[in-house]
This record gives C-alpha cells, structure tokens and sequence, in this order.
C-alpha cells in the first residue's frame, strides 16, 4: 500500500515538475521523439514489408516444389547455374510417369506478349504455358467460365483463361467468355478468368498474365525452351520423400553417375520465406542499430536534465528526506519523471509518425498495428528510467542535512 | 519514568581533510516525556550538531542515542527515515515547504510516507491546519501565506504525523517579532495539551519561553537548568494581565 501511495505521490510530483517547465520537457524529448518516431517507421516498415510477403507466398502452395534450373537460394556461382542443360518437357513427361508419392505434376513456362481483342490490345502480358492441373496448384478460383480440360491441354488448344486484369483491359464490361483474342497473332478462344490475386511481392501482378496450354505455347514459343516443373506433394509429409523421389528420376534422366552433383534445383516455399526472413533480419538488425543509436542520443539528453532537476530540487529532496521520504521514494521519484518525460516523447512520437507512415505507403506497404504503438510507448518509457536512474540514485543518496542547507 | 531521550557520551566528529573538528564532545542527556526543551547556544557551539543527531538527521561518532528505547545510533538510513516520519516533527527556520504545493499537500506529506490512505490523509491535515489556525487558508500556497502562516503550516506539518517530539530549530529566526511570538504561544498550548517540544535557538528571549534550558557551548554541555516561571510572550502577557 505504502510502495502505491510513493508511486503515486511519484506521478504527481512528475506532473507538476513537467508543467512547471513545460518548455524544458519539450526540448527534452526531441530526441526521444526522433529515436520513437525511427522506431516506430521502422517496424511498420518491417511489419508492412512482412505482411506483403506473407500475402504473396500464399500463392505458392506450402507442399509444392519447383523443379528449375536455377536455385531460389542465393550462393554458389552463377555460370555452374548458367551452364546447367535446360529443364525439358520430356522431364515433366519423366516425372509424370515414375514418380508416386506426389499427387500431380505439371510443366509451366512463361513469356511476354502482345495481346489484343478486336481494336483494343495491351503489352506485356505474361503468357504461362501450364497444364488442366494448373487448378490444384493454386489457391486461386475461377471468377467466370471453366478451366482448360485434360483433352484441351494436350491436344494444345488455342483456349485461354485470363487474368483478372487482363479481361478487364481487353474487355472492359463486356463478357470475354467465348470471344477470341490475339496473341502474338494466334486466334484463341477465352473460356474462364481467374479472381483477383494480387502482386507478388509488389513486384509483378498475377492479374496480368493469360493461362493456354503448355503444349500450344512450346508450339508458339519455341520447344527447346527452359521450362519450370511444379510437383505437388499433397501434404507437407511427404514433402522430403516427393523430393527424394523427384531428385532420383531427374538425375535418371539426365544420367547422372553417383560422384557427379545434382545439375537441376528443386526449390520450395520454405527457400523463400527463410531467404526473406534472413533479408528482414538485416535489414531490421541495421535500422534498428541506427535507431538504437537516436535513442540512446535521446537518453543522454534526459539524463542530463534529471542531473539538472536533482541539483534544482536537493532542498526539496532534503524536505522529503528529513520527512521521513526512504531512498526508494526519492529514487522512485526521478524515475517517474524522467520515465514520464520519455512516454510524453513517446506519444509525440507516434502522432508524429502515423502520417508518416502513410505517407511512405505510397512507396513500400506499411503497416501500423497497435503492437508496435505499444512498444513503442514501452521502449520510450525504458529508456526514460534507464537514462534517469543515475542521477535519481544520486539524488536518493543525498544526505538530508546537506540538502536540506541547499539554495 | 517515561524517558523519550537517552544520550550518553556522544561525540561527533568531522574530517576537514586537513584537521577534526569535534562538533560535540561526549554530551550526555535525558528527554522526558511532555518536556519542552530549550537547547541554546552561539553559532559554532555544535548546537546544530545536537538537532541533526536527536532528529534522527544524523548519527554520532560515538556513543549512545536511545530513542523511546530504540538504539538510534546503530540505525541505517532507511530506519532512520523511518524514524522521523513516525516520530519526529521537524519545524525550521526557513519554513521549507514545497513551495508548488498548497498548505493541504504539505501537511499531507509525511502521512505519505507513512502509508495514509488519501482520505485519511486529507482529513488529518486539515485538522491540524484548523489546530493551528489555518483552517481557512488550506488551498494557498507558500507565497500566498505570510513568513507567521508558512511557519505555522510548518508546525501543522509537524503535528500531523503525532510524533513523540517537535524538534523546532530557530523556528522564529525569520520572522518579525509578532508572528515570532505568535508561534512560540503556539509551542507554549501545544505543549500544554502535552506534546514533546525541543527548541533549539541561539536567542535568550526565545529559550526563555521554555521549562527547561541545556546550553552548549564548544560542544559541551555548559549548563542544564529548570526555569520555575518561563517567559509568557508579550502578547499573551497582556491577555493574561488584562
């Protein structure tokens, strides 16, 4: 009870101090408030930047795996890479036929192209050859229309499913289903159009893109061409064995002797999230160093205000002291002032920061979740008792006799 | 025998760096009950010295100090503390009130930490404002009461706490002499209705008001008297006259 009464009394006295010199607190806090506001861009930053991805690798199913000629991780040199033959159709067809453990294979390739619909055309749409399993690779549904059939994929009929953006482009209000549309000068059938996903990574939009047969784009696009094989394990299980099993087939294929390394990569989400995450990390542990630095420059200005407040108040600490104030309640005092004068800092702070961070919207995603507002208030109030309890421990020390002299 | 104050052969010494200056030099006394006490002496007599260690301020460097049977002279500083919130009523020369804070927050002080409930706290210092006179002024602040007001929320700050002794050093040294007499009236009723008081003053006429007068000197106890008809202050003298 008595420790509630001195906290209080604590508070009080942190009040009145900040009001009687409301000028001074402000000053005081300046720093605070820039290591705050860094803090605090900084994570939303960080927490945007987060959130963006996780959004995006939803695309990319959990128990998939990329057969690609390149590695998703970074490392190794890339000539070996370069130098690797390229990933073929008959590879697919391989893997098609001997592998067992994954529920479905399909081949994928993708190209830019010219597309248009009567008068009306759009550049740079992303043309993926995949096959009528393209379905069970994504998390993505039909918006209108059907998917390619097993027939129409392998026959490679001139049929399409467009991207969200793309029909909207081509045909505005119209109903693109069972119109004709150009690409690269070859007449295809639209028969579906996907919902809405998004970017990826904000860097290429998963609208723009128009899905045919793979048979009928290596037609259209050249068969010696590199191409990517998703494999689909069905369950994150049996994610190591379809690996195994896959990596066995492909190194069959290629001839591999048992001495010679792997010269095709078989990549998956987790590559992905655990690059990326390691790429936050950094980028995290050096703004928040830089950040760290701005506090801890903030921190020396309150401590050396509450170095002025004990020296401007030693009689009122002797009157405390001579009261019957233990240490703990002068110590306890400073803290609170110098703590309140941070949360003060703290709260500027983030007024500051919250157009901030919709302003940097504009160019990375941000994200302001009441999480970071309250760490943000937290760390500001830490820093405020960690930098004032040198000088509240000096003051709690003071002799009373001497103090209370004081003028 | 109710004994409030026991000292025996204390002596204080301070380190000069280049000599030790005995501030006092074995003094022994005893404190009873309901006294009130004058401790006189010129400045640099260790007067001073005597207040700090009987008000738990400081301690001696040899010696004993009991204190209502507590060893004093052994405590630390949290006890020490402890002490004068519960026992001790401090009124000074310069007053030393907080001077951000009205009458009512300083009398309330030392009942914080004591650990008084906010109302409790609040109804108490408001009756020891009433005590000495202040009942009207519970909302002013330092420099809106006069040097004879600040004193006495001084003395309401001292009272609140209802310790065993009021140690008052100077306490009419910065006042005129109607207020100044105004508060020694107020130690004279205060006593009457048998508080503790110890003054401690290098004015005859202040120690005068007191039953019993103990003169330092070079810290030494010089002489320790009774006074049979202590002083009446002027203005009273009148009313009683009258």
């Amino acid at each position: 009870m008595l420790f509630f009464y001195e906290i209080r009394e604590g508070i009080r006295i942190a009040f009145q101090a900040i009001r009687a010199n409301k000028m001074r607190s402000v000053l005081t806090t300046v720093g605070v408030v820039i290591g705050i506001v860094s803090v605090t861009l900084m994570g939303t930053a960080l927490e945007g930047m987060n959130r963006a991805f996780d959004e995006s690798i939803e695309s990319i199913g959990a128990d998939v795996l990329y057969v690609e000629k390149f590695p998703w991780m970074g490392g190794g040199d890339w000539w070996t890479y370069r130098n690797r033959p390229d990933i073929r159709m008959e590879h697919a067809t391989a893997l098609e036929r001997y592998a067992t453990v994954p529920q479905a294979v399909s081949p994928s390739a993708m190209a830019m192209s010219r597309m248009s619909f009567r008068e009306r055309s759009v550049d740079g749409v992303y043309i993926s050859g995949t096959t009528h399993r393209y379905m069970e690779f994504t998390g993505t549904d039909l918006l209108y229309g059907r998917f390619m059939t097993q027939a129409e994929s392998e026959s490679g009929r001139p049929v399409t499913v467009l991207g969200s953006e793309v029909a909207e482009n081509l045909f505005n209000v119209e109903n693109p289903l069972g119109q004709t549309v150009k690409i690269n000068n070859q007449s295809f059938r639209v028969i579906g159009v996907l919902e809405r996903q998004g970017s990826f990574l904000g860097l290429f939009s998963l609208d723009n893109q128009a899905l045919i047969p793979m048979n009928r784009f290596l037609r259209m696009y050249g068969h010696r061409r590199n191409i990517t094989i998703e494999v689909k394990a069905g369950s994150l299980e049996l994610i190591e064995e379809t690996k195994e099993e896959i990596r066995g087939i492909m190194r069959r294929e290629r001839r591999l002797e048992p001495w010679e390394e792997d010269n095709f990569a078989i990549n998956q989400q987790e590559m992905l999230t655990s690059t990326f995450a390691g790429i936050s990390a950094v980028i995290g542990g050096v703004g928040f160093f830089i950040t760290g630095l701005a506090l801890f420059v903030g921190g020396i200005g309150i401590m050396n205000i509450t170095f002025v407040s004990v020296s401007e108040r030693t009689k009122e600490i002797g009157i405390r002291k001579s009261l019957g104030a233990p240490k703990r309640s002068i110590l306890l005092q400073f803290l609170m002032e110098s703590g309140f004068i941070c949360l003060l800092g703290g709260i500027i702070a983030i007024i500051i920061a919250y157009p901030l961070s919709l302003i940097i919207d504009q160019v990375i995603p941000t994200a302001m979740p009441v999480s970071i507002v309250i760490i943000a208030l937290i760390i500001s109030f830490t820093v405020g008792i960690v930098s004032g309890f040198m000088p509240a421990y000096r003051a709690s020390r003071l002799d009373p006799v001497e103090a209370i002299r004081h003028e | 025998m109710a004994n409030i104050i026991k000292i025996r052969n204390i002596s204080k010494e301070y380190n000069m760096g280049v000599e030790i200056v005995h501030a006092l030099r074995d003094v022994s006394l005893d404190i009873d009950k309901n006294e009130h006490v004058a401790i006189m002496g010129p400045s640099g007599s260790g007067k001073s010295t005597l207040m700090n260690i009987l008000g738990c301020l400081d301690t001696p460097t040899k010696g004993l100090y009991e204190f209502n049977g507590l060893n004093v002279s052994k405590m630390n500083d949290n006890e020490l503390a402890r002490i004068r919130n519960k026992e001790i009523g401090f009124v000074f020369q310069t007053f030393n009130l907080l001077s951000r804070s009205d009458a009512l927050h300083n009398v309330e002080l030392p009942l914080i930490y004591a650990g008084v409930s906010s109302g409790e706290r609040k109804r108490r210092a408001k009756e020891a404002l009433e005590q000495v006179g202040l009942g009207d002024r519970v909302t002013h602040k330092p420099n809106e009461l006069s040097g004879g007001q600040r004193q006495r929320v001084a003395v309401a700050r001292a009272l609140v706490t209802r310790p065993s002794i009021i140690l008052a050093d100077e306490p009419t040294g910065n006042l005129d002499s109607k207020s100044g007499d105004d508060i020694l009236n107020l130690f004279r009723e205060l006593h009457e209705q048998g508080n503790t008081i110890i003054v401690v003053t290098h004015e005859k006429y202040v120690a005068e008001h007191s039953r019993r007068i103990i003169s330092i000197k070079d810290g030494l106890v010089e002489s320790d008297v009774e006074i049979e008809n202590s002083r009446v202050p002027n203005g009273m003298r009148e009313e009683l006259t009258a």
